[in-house]
């Protein structure tokens, strides 16, 4: 079976459907979503629809803290973010903030778990930064394999047989085989709001089989999401955020 | 890790014989499999009880890079094994058994040294070109096929260019077995391919004279004395050793990576045309540096950290790379000639490593005597060659990564197309007449390279009654 992880949508239409147009072709059985769907970006509305439907076509969804925003106000959010959460709230309808409100924290499939920002503290949204913030997710969970979003960076730890964990350089468009002998934490990049320098989408493609990640960018249209952006009047450095990647 | 390797053992359908093997950190085992009926053999990592990490990272090295490669010159990969079970690797037999039987016997004979050597650095780029640095190359890990091919056994110190390095903060001290190693690796550099020309110098050096270039060191110090330290000139050893051969061997034995052969597959075309070689003030040594010369280079090399960082793989592969320029004497391609000189010149801008094989082809009789076998044939063959150079004479490199060679064959493609395999030739550049009709019911030399060869072809039209020129490129990549 091959997963295809897509998480930090964050409200970007133009990006998300790059990123499953991309997948079309790659013999995907199965779409993970690793939360923060909303936030930040001009398109709550359509990308909540689009995932709904595909949530109920089979697709997993986690809550990311953007998510949980809607219906509880999250004090350790920045100014621009919060200001884009309340101009949300009022993009949605009830069904959607209860789709949103209804997701669980973190899911278990099999020896591979999927969660937000971190395993050990879920709630509490941690940044997965380096091989230091990777450990209590590893320590945490007895997973094989850990994905996480909510830092935009893609990144891959391991935990080897002696409980030391490292951080690796990963190669993009190329499989990379997650052996047996380690665990794993694979920290997935973001659709919608890209910080690795590039502005391209980033996911990941899982194959449960071969027990392969492959990390994949894909370009699309962030002009034209900017302009959404600062049509819809949310904060400027955002729009200008998309364009930079950054 | 409940399962000890022992003779009978059965695990995942494969029974264990008898012990091939047993080196420091593994085991080597006949084993058969219904199912898989060539010859086999696993290979069981020595794991010692409590910590062990760098045999087990070297071995987790191996079963992420050994599935991943392909070709004649690595053993094919049936299985790999579990670690929490049993970690294993089960590969094709490999008959001829490694090289370290006849390295007892060295000094070999000069033409079974450059012959080998010539294998080896084959087996070595086609390694390279995966994005695999060996970083452990020696005598015990080139294995030979019943059919001459070399064969490169032991990843476990490897670096592969796609996949995460589990090595790189795994040992303290250098690692690779210290005879054979680069000075770049005594200073922790695992991402230089170059590294592996420098081993394959050593193991040429070897063959050739007996005797290991730095020793057989034991400790740190000692293998440091490399960065500074020359080794005694080959012919100093052994005097029948031609000089084109020490200047090979001390090139690929340069310290600085940079000043060395940038790939293997430059290393292989000098071993095969040696005749081609330019020899240099190292091919003529025949001492040591004297005492206050290697002094003052430790005074500076011994403070020295690291060397430039290493190109990525791919693109030192890219920039040196071995391009074929196939040139058409006949007087009315001359113009043609003019153009194809211009084009070799601006890629040559973007890679000052590259080297240039300037081919001609005597289109010989299908059926019949053989041109070259009668006086007349032998005249038209140098005529060629002095042809070629005076062709090449407006290109601006270095005399010795120019060469000329003058084919022969009824099918001047096929000849092309024959050359650039045998010689790993990267990219071939060459001219096409004007379009006619009759060529394109028959076809051209240029459409059947394009349409045949194996690596990237570049073909170059003049533009008939216009004042502007322009190329007509045609890139075919079979990777």
């Amino acid at each position: 079976m091959r997963s295809a992880i897509l998480t930090d949508i964050h409200a970007n239409r133009e990006a998300l459907e790059a990123v499953l147009a991309d997948l079309e072709g790659r013999s995907i059985d199965r779409l993970v979503f690793l939360g923060d769907l909303v936030g930040y970006g001009p398109d709550p509305d359509w990308v909540l629809g689009k995932v709904e439907t595909l949530v109920a076509r089979g697709a997993l969804a986690v809550r990311g803290n953007h998510d949980r925003a809607i219906s509880a106000p999250d004090g350790a959010m920045n100014p621009a973010a919060r200001r884009v959460i309340d101009w949300t709230v009022n993009r949605l309808n009830a069904r959607q903030k209860l789709f949103l409100s209804d997701l669980p924290m973190s899911l278990q499939d099999g020896d591979v778990l999927f969660v937000h920002a971190s395993a050990n503290d879920p709630q509490d949204w941690l940044y997965v930064t380096d091989a230091h913030r990777a450990m209590p997710s590893f320590r945490v969970s007895a997973a094989r394999l850990i994905f996480v979003g909510h830092v935009h960076v893609p990144a891959l730890y391991s935990e080897d047989r002696n409980g030391r964990v490292a951080g690796f350089d990963i190669p993009f468009g190329t499989p990379i085989p997650l052996i047996s002998s380690r665990r794993w934490l694979g920290v997935v990049g973001s659709v919608g709001q890209p910080r690795d320098g590039t502005g391209q989408a980033s996911y990941c493609i899982l194959d449960h089989a071969s027990r392969e990640v492959t990390y994949r960018r894909v370009g699309y249209d962030a002009a034209l999401t900017a302009k959404k952006s600062r049509a819809a009047g949310l904060p400027e450095r955002l729009a200008q955020r998309l364009m930079q990647g950054v | 890790m409940g399962i000890r390797a022992a003779e009978g053992l059965e695990i995942d359908g494969f029974t264990l014989g008898k012990q091939v093997h047993q080196g420091g950190f593994a085991t080597i085992w006949d084993v058969t499999h219904p199912k898989h009926k060539l010859p086999m053999v696993m290979k069981v990592p020595t794991i010692m009880d409590g910590y062990d990490g760098p045999t087990i990272v070297g071995f987790e090295v191996e079963q992420m890079i050994m599935p991943r490669l392909l070709g004649t010159h690595v053993p094919r990969v049936i299985a790999v094994g579990d670690f929490a079970r049993l970690p294993y690797i089960v590969t094709e037999y490999i008959a001829g058994g490694s090289l370290l039987e006849r390295y007892k016997k060295a000094p070999l004979p000069i033409d079974d040294v450059v012959d080998m050597a010539a294998r080896m650095a084959g087996a070595v780029h086609e390694l390279h070109r995966q994005q695999v640095i060996h970083l452990d190359l020696k005598p015990a890990n080139f294995l030979c096929r019943a059919s001459g091919e070399m064969v490169l056994v032991d990843f476990g110190l490897s670096r592969h260019g796609q996949l995460p390095d589990l090595l790189a903060e795994e040992f303290s001290i250098p690692m690779g077995t210290f005879a054979y190693i680069a000075p770049e690796q005594f200073l922790r550099e695992r991402g230089d391919l170059r590294s592996d020309l420098f081993a394959l110098g050593a193991m040429i050096y070897e063959a050739a004279t007996g005797k290991l270039p730095f020793g057989a060191p034991e400790k740190l110090p000692a293998v440091r004395r490399r960065l500074w330290e020359d080794p005694v000139p080959p012919r100093a050893l052994r005097a029948e050793i031609p000089e084109w051969l020490q200047e090979v061997i001390l090139h690929a034995l340069e310290v600085d990576p940079s000043a060395r052969y940038q790939t293997a597959a430059q290393m292989r075309y000098d071993l095969t045309h040696p005749a081609q070689i330019r020899l240099t003030a190292r091919a003529h040594r025949l001492a040591q540096d004297g005492f206050w010369v290697r002094r003052s280079r430790k005074a500076k090399m011994g403070r020295i950290k690291a060397f430039a960082p290493p190109p990525s793989m791919a693109r030192q592969i890219e920039r040196a790379p071995v391009l074929l320029v196939a040139v058409d004497l006949a007087p009315e391609m001359e113009a043609l000639g003019d153009k194809l000189r211009l084009t070799i010149q601006r890629m040559l801008n973007n890679r000052p490593d590259a080297r240039v094989a300037c081919v001609n082809v005597i289109k010989t009789a299908r059926l019949g005597i053989d041109a070259t076998t009668d006086a007349s044939g032998t005249n038209l063959h140098v005529a060629r060659l002095v042809g070629l150079r005076t062709w090449a004479e407006g290109i601006d490199l270095p005399i010795d990564r120019l060469t000329y060679t003058v084919l022969e064959g009824s099918d001047p493609a096929a000849a092309i197309i024959e050359h650039c395999e045998a010689m790993r030739v990267d990219h071939i550049i060459m001219g096409a007449r004007a379009s006619n009709a009759g060529r394109r019911f028959l076809g051209s030399v240029s459409a059947k390279v394009v349409a045949e060869a194996g690596c990237s072809v570049t073909v170059v039209r003049r533009r008939e009654a216009m004042e502007e020129t322009s190329l007509a490129p045609a890139d075919k990549c079979a990777q």
